[in-house]
């Protein structure tokens, strides 16, 4: 509270702010502030991967191993589920609960094929010999996809998290601004994955 | 005292009544459906020209693709993360706009010193091959 209450020497109750106010959002500025940030660290990878990108140490490249209709599903997943948790956040700014936790549990399904589509890649193409540590274009490769996904898995674990707040608390103000976060993150995933599925597979693809 | 203390109370909720409608940095149905068929449209372009070798060079492909993703990017940005140079007054944009100046920095700095790294880099003789452990 940034109201103090003082008694002057005459009696009378005056008030002064001991601090600045408070300025609304700042949470979602702060916010803003990490994921730009975070934008930082992919931007580091994505120069990583622009300078190793092409080395493939006589081993496989992106036209060998990328499979397109994969990554093209990959992509689809992952639009779906920025727009499902926008239809969350209309139903949370409605104040419907139920409708909320709906759209939240659409979304994070639609996380989970994202991430159980990009294991399986992971997966397959490590099965194949063409593991993180078979060339430079591949460490550079499973860094930048691999970090991504691993911000999807947090999201997802948030989301939950989230969900479950909701349906015990309902949705409050606060409920609302951490919603409000986690749909930022969302939607900054899905923007890098743009970048990702772009200059890493398309132009990979491309000899 | 107590016409104060309800004064503090009421100040309080004014407060509170503050944050609940917090920027307006909210979308409304239209903003989500626009940006996603924008989204759609600008994802299924690039796959179709690369999947299906629409353009006779690799070189225009690529250009395509990066200029679609920029495009792309865009618009996710005004839709789904609504942003626009009012928000937080002013300071989201702000950052943002430092972010991409770093951003570019990093990007094409890496590509500059790696590239000149790899063009004064000599071909090792053969001398120098059996020095290698």
């Amino acid at each position: 509270m940034a109201h103090a209450q003082t008694l002057t020497e005459a009696g009378e109750t005056r008030f002064h702010l001991t601090e600045d106010h408070h300025p609304e959002n700042g949470t979602l500025l702060g916010f803003w502030i990490y994921l730009m940030s975070d934008c930082l660290i992919f931007a580091v990878l994505f120069a990583c991967y622009a300078v190793l990108g092409r080395n493939y140490a006589a081993g496989p490249s992106g036209a060998d191993l990328f499979d397109l209709p994969i990554v093209a599903v990959n992509t689809a997943l992952l639009l779906f589920s920025s727009i499902t948790y926008g239809f969350a956040m209309l139903s949370a700014q409605a104040k419907k609960v139920p409708a909320t936790l709906i759209w939240l549990a659409i979304t994070g399904l639609f996380g989970l094929g994202f991430l159980s589509l990009e294991l399986y890649e992971f997966h397959h193409l490590i099965h194949e010999g063409a593991g993180p540590q078979r060339s430079a274009f591949l460490s550079s490769f499973f860094v930048l996809v691999g970090t991504h996904g691993l911000h999807v898995t947090f999201g997802i674990i948030w989301l939950v998290t989230l969900m479950t707040q909701v349906a015990k608390r309902g949705l409050g103000v606060e409920m609302k601004r951490r919603l409000m976060c986690l749909s930022m993150f969302w939607h900054f995933l899905d923007v890098i994955w743009i970048g990702v599925f772009s200059f890493v597979y398309l132009l990979g693809v491309l000899k | 005292m107590s016409a104060a203390s309800h004064d503090a109370h009421h100040a309080h909720d004014a407060h509170d009544h503050g944050h609940d409608h917090d920027g307006g940095a909210h979308g409304s149905l239209k903003d989500y459906v626009i940006g996603f068929v924008l989204a759609v449209i600008l994802t299924a372009i690039p796959f179709w020209l690369v999947m299906g070798h629409v353009l006779p060079t690799n070189q225009m492909t690529a250009i395509a693709v990066m200029g679609l993703a920029i495009i792309q990017v865009l618009v996710h940005m005004i839709y789904f993360l609504h942003m626009n140079s009012r928000s937080e007054g002013g300071w989201t944009m702000l950052a943002l706009v430092f972010t991409l100046v770093v951003v570019v920095i990093t990007l094409s700095g890496s590509l500059w010193v790696m590239h000149n790294l790899d063009t004064h880099m000599m071909a090792p003789m053969p001398h120098d091959m059996r020095e290698v452990p």
